[in-house]
């Protein structure tokens, strides 16, 4: 039986252009979208998508699995939405591309990683299918305890709850906001997926089914306020949460570290490195923090902070947006956006790179682990970076 | 699996080549108002070597070869009239060498405008191409291949006259090199003061053989640049305001435009005329030179300076991301134009045939001039914009555009980058014996009749 596709933002989809601006930074040194930059051609760009979305939609082409990866490797990095020069309907470019694969789960045809990705979730509640009850194993020795009314719930996420880099990463965080009594508490083995990429690869029913769980146990426990380890989440917790009722403060965890450090309450020593920043896609574009991480690293004596050549707006995405951090549609191959990254990144001559987001981190080190750079570069979330300093007392 | 996708997966990878709906249907057209084609194959080859292999896969199964770079000149030479393998070059991207004494760069075929110009200004600040304003994403190889303009075409003429080496393979798979590079390693000359064999390939669209490197002139690029907007309502004195500004040789680029919306354009023409200096002395001097060569049509009424301050971004752009927004005035997604090359003296004739043509087809227009070469000539681009959604808005344009065309061939002008029909019409027009020169030559060249078919054929 046919299916009739339909979007919401189906009447804008016939105003692109093509022209590709959106496949750029705004100096245009490179290609800054990361599908199009691995897979070469045109129908993996903004421009692409968009075009053959309305295709789909007039039914000139079908749903193919080579259309759902067409879909489904878009990295959700919002650079498009930022370079289109049509400034009239250029914020729903990623919204577009959402509805367009949340049709696709309508239909029941979506690629195979993704539909083990929402099994896992919706069977084990995280995408790697370990148990409930290690989810909140990250946090031994952190000094951090369970969320009982403080004045802050910290947040760590499914990859900083499960993925041994995330989990390294969050254990930083932690003992930094013990150390610096800061009244924050965790969910251990009651954290939910915050579903910010269940969202984005469009199961829009487990989404809300996963949001509203959510809202209801914080607000049974009187949360307030939340501290994110992952972007991510600080994303749907700003933006999506709000629309179900989870009206919370949000920050980012490098927006409270960098106040803690400004405040003179955690004390840093000399740590003498070069250092250049990877701005997460979700916590630089999505949500306009550029500031805070390098605040921090500049804060740290020693550091000497150096930009890659795409920083803050124009950063080029680690590859694990939009799900892909799971699923891997974009794959491995030298034009993967985690191997450009970590490329343009020992250009800088940095010993370090420095992350503020679990996904970035893994993505980055394998990026690392298979340039054969592990020698003269290694991928450090910011509170392990703060850890080292303070190390060094 | 047929033999011919077997074959191009062994010359240029699983990755490398394609024959899903998905790009098929996309490499089938271009953003303009012309039917769509579809490929049977689209290949994006990596290397010179992997072009050859194509080209004489090509030649054995007698199929033919479409040349891509991003297919944004609107009047759809990427378009696969007879079907074939579409080759998108963007993966030739590497920039070779600039030598920066010789002013002068060596880019793959596939090589984008904006990454060029990131790379002169990141390590070569003191140079500049003459770039487009077409978006970044198109190529110098394609920009070129189509006699195209830039910001230095005022100055120094066509982009394509900036060419100074070619590496091209021939429609029978030999690998070329044109100009300098044909003699020694320094691509400094295209031909002189040898027979300019880069005319073989220049303006043929994809015809004579596919571009894999290209030589290009750079030029100084002046640490400061600015500016100024003289308007006037009097189209009968742009032809005199234009002789009087190239007199001067001191400006950058000169461009005449003219549009109904928004309002407050609407019955003026606007020169926009830039300018470079290394100095603010220099600067000051040429605005100078350009209000004191103006100062007649000040004092008579019939034209001033406007201020630039809220466009003046826009203006310094390059390349100008405005200009794409105008597909987007109806809503809808496109735009197209037809630009002849043409004597500036014809300017208020085009100009009123615009007006005309947009009334007649009930369609939005929007028409800009650029001088080339200090005046020898203009580009006089006649635009329009139509709702992609809306059919019978994209046939109105289409034949606002044919009759722009034919016009422009009964005023003695050139069409620039015609679609097929275009040519048509300009071969017809043609002297009969140039004609025949122009059939002898790429009938020698592609024997088999297999580069970018029912483009420049001449039956």
């Amino acid at each position: 039986m046919a299916y009739a596709h339909t979007i919401e933002h189906a009447e804008i989809v016939h105003r692109c252009f093509r022209c590709g601006y959106c496949k750029f930074p705004s100096d245009y040194v490179d290609f800054n979208c990361p599908s199009y930059k691995a897979f070469g051609w045109d129908t993996y760009s903004p421009g692409g998508r968009m075009w053959l979305i309305r295709a789909w939609l007039n039914d000139e082409i079908k749903t193919s699995p080579h259309f759902a990866e067409i879909l489904y490797s878009c990295v959700a990095c919002d650079n498009c939405k930022n370079q289109c020069v049509f400034p009239k309907f250029r914020d729903f470019l990623p919204d577009i591309f959402q509805e367009a694969r949340a049709e696709l789960v309508n239909e029941g045809r979506i690629p195979p990683e993704v539909r083990d990705y929402f099994k896992a979730i919706a069977v084990s509640g995280n995408p790697y299918k370990l148990p409930q009850s290690e989810r909140g194993k990250w946090a031994e020795g952190a000094g951090l305890q369970p969320y009982t009314n403080q004045e802050y719930l910290f947040y760590a996420g499914c990859v900083g709850s499960y993925d041994e880099v995330g989990q390294k990463m969050a254990r930083s965080v932690g003992k930094l906001l013990a150390d610096a009594g800061v009244s924050a508490g965790i969910l251990g083995s009651e954290e939910a997926c915050d579903g910010s990429e269940v969202k984005v690869l469009g199961e829009m029913g487990l989404f809300t089914k996963l949001a509203e769980e959510n809202i209801g146990q914080f607000k049974a426990k009187g949360v307030k306020k939340i501290i994110t380890l992952d972007p991510h989440a600080l994303d749907v917790f700003k933006k999506e949460y709000p629309k179900l009722g989870g009206e919370f403060k949000v920050f980012h965890y490098t927006e409270i570290l960098a106040g803690l450090i400004k405040e003179k309450k955690l004390a840093l020593s000399d740590y003498p490195v070069k250092v250049t920043y990877h701005d997460p896609c979700y916590l630089g574009r999505h949500n306009q923090i550029y500031g805070p991480p390098r605040e921090i690293l500049k804060a740290i004596p020693g550091v000497e902070l150096v930009e890659m050549r795409r920083n803050a707006l124009n950063a080029f995405c680690c590859g694990g947006g939009g799900g892909n951090f799971f699923t891997d549609i974009l794959g491995a191959g030298e034009d993967s956006a985690g191997r450009v990254r970590v490329r343009e990144a020992r250009d800088t001559r940095a010993r370090i790179v420095a992350v503020a987001c679990p996904s970035c981190a893994k993505m980055l080190s394998d990026g690392v682990k298979t340039e054969g750079l592990e020698e003269t570069m290694e991928v450090l979330g910011i509170a392990e970076i703060i850890e080292r300093a303070r190390a060094k007392k | 699996m047929s033999d011919i996708l077997k074959a191009l997966i062994e010359i240029v990878g699983e990755r490398g080549v394609s024959n899903t709906p998905e790009e098929l249907w996309f490499y089938s057209r271009d953003p303009g108002v012309l039917t769509p084609h579809l490929p049977d194959y689209v290949a994006a080859p990596r290397t010179t070597e992997e072009v050859r292999k194509i080209v004489l896969l090509a030649n054995r199964e007698k199929i033919p070869v479409v040349p891509m770079g991003n297919g944004m000149s609107l009047t759809g030479p990427v378009i696969p009239l007879k079907g074939g393998i579409v080759l998108d070059m963007k993966r030739m991207d590497k920039i070779l060498e600039v030598n920066a004494m010789a002013r002068y760069a060596v880019v793959e075929g596939g090589t984008s405008q904006g990454v060029l110009k990131a790379h002169l200004q990141e390590h070569y600040p003191q140079l500049r191409h003459s770039i487009p304003d077409a978006p970044p994403t198109t190529t110098i190889a394609a920009n070129a291949a189509l006699h195209g303009q830039g910001r230095l075409t005022q100055q120094y003429g066509f982009n394509s006259e900036m060419v100074t080496g070619l590496e091209v393979v021939l429609p029978t798979g030999e690998i070329c090199l044109i100009g300098s590079p044909s003699l020694g390693p320094y691509w400094f000359s295209r031909g002189p003061t040898m027979p300019d064999l880069s005319a073989l390939f220049l303006g043929w669209l994809g015809t004579t053989g596919i571009i894999t490197k290209i030589g290009l002139r750079l030029y100084p690029n002046k640490k400061i640049r600015d500016v100024e907007l003289f308007v006037t309502d009097r189209v009968d004195l742009i032809p005199d305001i234009l002789y009087k500004l190239t007199h001067l040789e001191i400006l950058e680029d000169v461009n005449v435009w003219f549009q109904p919306k928004p309002l407050m354009f609407q019955g003026n023409f606007h020169i926009t005329l830039y300018f470079t200096g290394d100095t603010e002395e220099e600067v000051t001097f040429k605005r100078r030179m350009v209000w004191d060569a103006l100062q007649e049509y000040m004092d008579s009424k019939d034209g001033g300076f406007m201020s630039v301050q809220y466009m003046k971004e826009m203006l310094m752009e390059m390349p100008q991301r405005g200009i794409a927004d105008f597909a987007d005035v109806p809503k809808g997604g496109g735009f197209e134009y037809s630009g002849p090359i043409t004597i500036i003296e014809h300017f208020p004739r085009y100009a009123a045939k615009v007006v005309e043509l947009a009334a007649k087809y009930n369609v939005l227009y929007a028409s800009s001039a650029r001088l080339i070469s200090g005046g020898h000539c203009m580009m006089f681009s006649i635009s329009f914009a139509f709702n992609r959604n809306d059919p019978a808005m994209m046939t109105r344009v289409k034949h606002a555009l044919d009759e722009a065309t034919a016009f422009a061939l009964e005023m003695g002008g050139i069409p620039w980058k015609p679609n097929f029909m275009e040519q048509k019409m300009t071969m017809e027009k043609m002297d009969k014996n140039a004609l025949k020169l122009l059939q002898m030559i790429k009938k020698n060249l592609d024997p088999q009749g297999i580069m970018n078919p029912g483009n420049w054929e001449v039956n």
